[in-house]
């Protein structure tokens, strides 16, 4: 497959992975955190780890739109799924995530409510003017990637005059989560941090310059990397070379989508339809001021909270799920007591088992059999 | 099946449809029997009409097996829901080592459906059938009410010999035996994926919809002793099979990603979709399970067969006690091959 084996190419790969091997510092234990679901599921996919030094480990970030989406907000999306005239628009990884008492979108379709797959906003748009009767909400989550077809979308139902269109908004923002991280309090939660495996296709969007500051104010290094694991393994090497030279910069491994400016036409028309909230809550980080976006007033007949009048309530994760933890790189998978025995992509009881770039997923589905290699190790 | 008497009318089979009478058990069923599914399946024992097939077997223990064909499209690039009806039982039946003999084919019928589809189907089925050297002798035909099924869905028995001598079976596979996949994986699920209209998709990849009794035969005749199991790879990918195996036959796999021969086409597709190429279905290829010193001669006698001919030693069984199938990557590392759980994909077959 051209364009997509020259990322994969293990020869290459075993080549930075020696001169990863030369150039870290024996005595200096390296911790970086990928931020994207997108890099754990190619580093569990690919083996990347195999290839990794004793002492460097990756850290596996809260960059899942999935696994941040707390209980509350999936039981608001259950909630309006259950009105009666209501079609609920999903993407198919939100279908298996646990709301509140083990209810979840496959569990509410089943019992009658019109929950429906779509693979683009436009299949939302579709159904909305085949079916003038029902009304149509879009379950939008995601980050910087997918919120500009949520607008675009939001532009086009305005433009067609559609009445029966609506957007559930919980679309929210690397930036903030990554500050989320990095300016943590200093205490028994915080994760110590080498540098960052910036964004891919977050990055496309938003550009390399939004993370200037976590390299400057922080002196945490950034290196912005493609989701082929040849882009990962590269990118690690240019921040063991980082912490090395005692430097902390944004560096841009994925040059080929990447630019400092980003998206500008992307940005505008999110910036047309969409306002920072005031604040959001995140499974695992809390509340984080400025995290999210929400429907601008002038848009508000496409904005299902207003139309549904949805008020969010706080709800509690399962109390012996690590999802928590686990997003804030504080714990692994293998340290949750749920993790592959209650706990499995059949049976998720939390949302990082449910999507594919989820930690727990990941490392079930790929990298499990480490664990009793571990075991017999130690 | 009743065959059917003459009668002055001939079905219109160019622009009629299935009706609710063609159920009924009245003359009408009897014509659709007789014109439809007696002409195309046609052979001896269907042609008596009676309500059973009556035959004696050849020596040698019988295998029998059972399959539904719900596949939606039911036309898909490189076959069709009778085709693949015919194949997929025939294969069931050859994982065995069994000499296929003879089917059966119930079908349920939504009223509406274009008897041009239904006789483009029937064809399709009799077609195979001759090719596999297996009879449709029995069978059975219902309709119900638009909306209470989705066309057709084709329901299937079969039954076949398998020689004195041997025994393959899912739990018969050891550490050190070798395993080898028929040809390239994935080619069915894409092309059924890619003809489904909601995504707009499209690409030459046709189906591997095929009757692989003939290479099992070969393959029977050349390393029998030392086959230990068979297994079609179908719904679930290469990637269910080999999990199934592990567990059943109480054994680790480990598999090279290098050596699992994909189209490119396929992989492609794949990635676009977000699949994985061992998760998506085959219904022309086998997994064989061989002792490690007849394995370079199975896979000859593989390759010299014309569904074969891009077979591949993929990797070796080993002990393990958590039964893992664990592949090294292309890029050089380790990871678990899984069942896919939960995604939502399309009716296959």
């Amino acid at each position: 497959m051209k364009y997509v084996d020259e990322y994969r190419d293990g020869k290459l790969a075993r080549g930075i992975a020696a001169t990863i091997a030369r150039e870290v510092r024996p005595d200096h234990l390296y911790r970086f955190m990928e931020f994207c679901g997108g890099h754990t599921h190619a580093i569990a996919r690919y083996g990347l780890e195999d290839l990794l030094p004793q002492n460097v480990r990756m850290i596996h970030g809260p960059g899942c739109p999935v696994c941040v989406l707390p209980v509350g907000r999936m039981n608001d999306a259950i909630k309006l799924a259950q009105q009666p005239g209501v079609t609920l628009c999903t993407y198919a990884d939100l279908m298996r995530v646990p709301g509140s008492d083990a209810m979840s979108l496959t569990k509410a379709k089943a019992a009658g409510a019109d929950i429906r797959m779509v693979y683009s906003t436009l299949d939302a748009l579709r159904i909305a003017q085949e079916e003038p009767s029902r009304r149509v909400v879009f379950f939008g989550i995601g980050f910087e990637t997918t919120t500009p077809p949520s607008a675009l979308a939001i532009l086009q139902a305005k433009q067609l005059g559609l009445k029966n269109f609506s957007v559930f908004c919980n679309h929210v923002l690397t930036p903030a989560a990554i500050q989320a991280i990095v300016g943590a309090p200093e205490g028994a939660g915080k994760v110590p941090l080498d540098g960052f495996v910036g964004p891919a296709h977050v990055s496309v969007l938003i550009g390399t310059k939004p993370y200037g500051h976590f390299a400057e104010t922080y002196k945490k290094p950034v290196v912005i990397a493609g989701f082929e694991p040849l882009d990962v393994i590269q990118a690690i090497l240019m921040l063991v070379r980082q912490v090395n030279d005692g430097r902390a910069m944004v560096e841009n491994e994925y040059i080929r989508a990447v630019t400092p400016e980003g998206n500008r036409k992307a940005q505008q028309t999110v910036a047309q339809v969409f306002e920072i909230r005031d604040t959001f809550e995140w499974r695992g980080l809390g509340a984080v001021a400025d995290s999210a976006l929400k429907i601008r007033a002038e848009y508000s007949e496409f904005d299902a909270e207003k139309i549904f009048d949805v008020t969010t309530v706080a709800a509690q994760d399962n109390p012996a799920c690590e999802c928590g933890a686990i997003l804030r790189g504080e714990k692994r998978p293998t340290d949750c007591k749920l993790f592959g025995t209650v706990c499995t992509p059949e049976t998720p009881m939390g949302s990082c088992m449910v999507s594919s770039e989820g930690s727990c997923a990941a490392h079930w589905t790929y990298g499990r059999f480490r664990d009793s290699q571990n075991r017999k190790a130690s | 099946m009743n065959a059917p008497r003459l009668r002055a009318r001939k079905l219109d089979i160019r622009n009629g449809h299935v009706d609710l009478s063609h159920g009924a058990g009245g003359r009408a069923m009897a014509q659709l029997i007789g014109e439809i599914f007696a002409e195309n399946f046609a052979n001896d024992l269907l042609a008596q009409g009676n309500d059973q097939a009556v035959f004696s077997v050849p020596p040698g223990r019988l295998a029998m097996t059972t399959d539904g064909y719900v596949v939606s499209p039911l036309f898909f690039p490189g076959g069709d829901i009778g085709s693949l009806a015919v194949h997929g039982t025939v294969n069931d039946l050859a994982m065995a080592g069994a000499r296929p003999l003879h089917l059966s084919a119930s079908f349920i019928l939504e009223e509406g459906f274009p008897l041009a589809d239904l006789q483009t189907i029937a064809q399709s089925m009799g077609a195979a059938a001759r090719e596999a050297g297996v009879k449709i002798v029995t069978g059975d035909t219902k309709v119900v009410e638009r909306g209470k099924a989705d066309g057709v869905f084709i329901s299937t028995a079969g039954i076949g010999v398998v020689p004195d001598g041997l025994d393959l079976s899912g739990d018969k596979a050891r550490p050190g035996d070798v395993i080898l996949v028929s040809g390239t994986i994935g080619d069915h699920g894409v092309a059924i994926m890619s003809s489904r209209e909601n995504l707009a998709f499209e690409t030459q990849i046709l189906s591997d919809s095929a009757a692989l009794n003939g290479l099992v035969a070969d393959m029977v005749a050349a390393c029998g002793p030392h086959l230990k199991l068979l297994r079609d790879p179908t719904r679930g990918g290469i990637a269910a099979t080999l999990n199934e195996i592990a567990h059943q036959s109480k054994i680790g796999l480990r598999i090279e990603e290098d050596a699992l021969p994909v189209k490119a086409e396929v992989a492609a597709a794949c990635e676009f979709l977000g699949l994985d190429p061992l998760n998506v279905a085959n219904e022309g290829k086998l997994l064989a399970f061989v002792a490690p010193e007849a394995a370079q001669d199975l896979l000859r006698v593989m390759r010299a067969h014309p569904l074969g001919k891009e077979s591949a030693i993929i990797g070796a069984c080993v002990e393990d006690p958590h039964h893992f199938v664990q592949m090294r990557t292309a890029f050089g590392g380790g990871r678990i091959v899984d069942w896919l759980s939960g995604e939502q994909l399309p009716r296959i077959c």
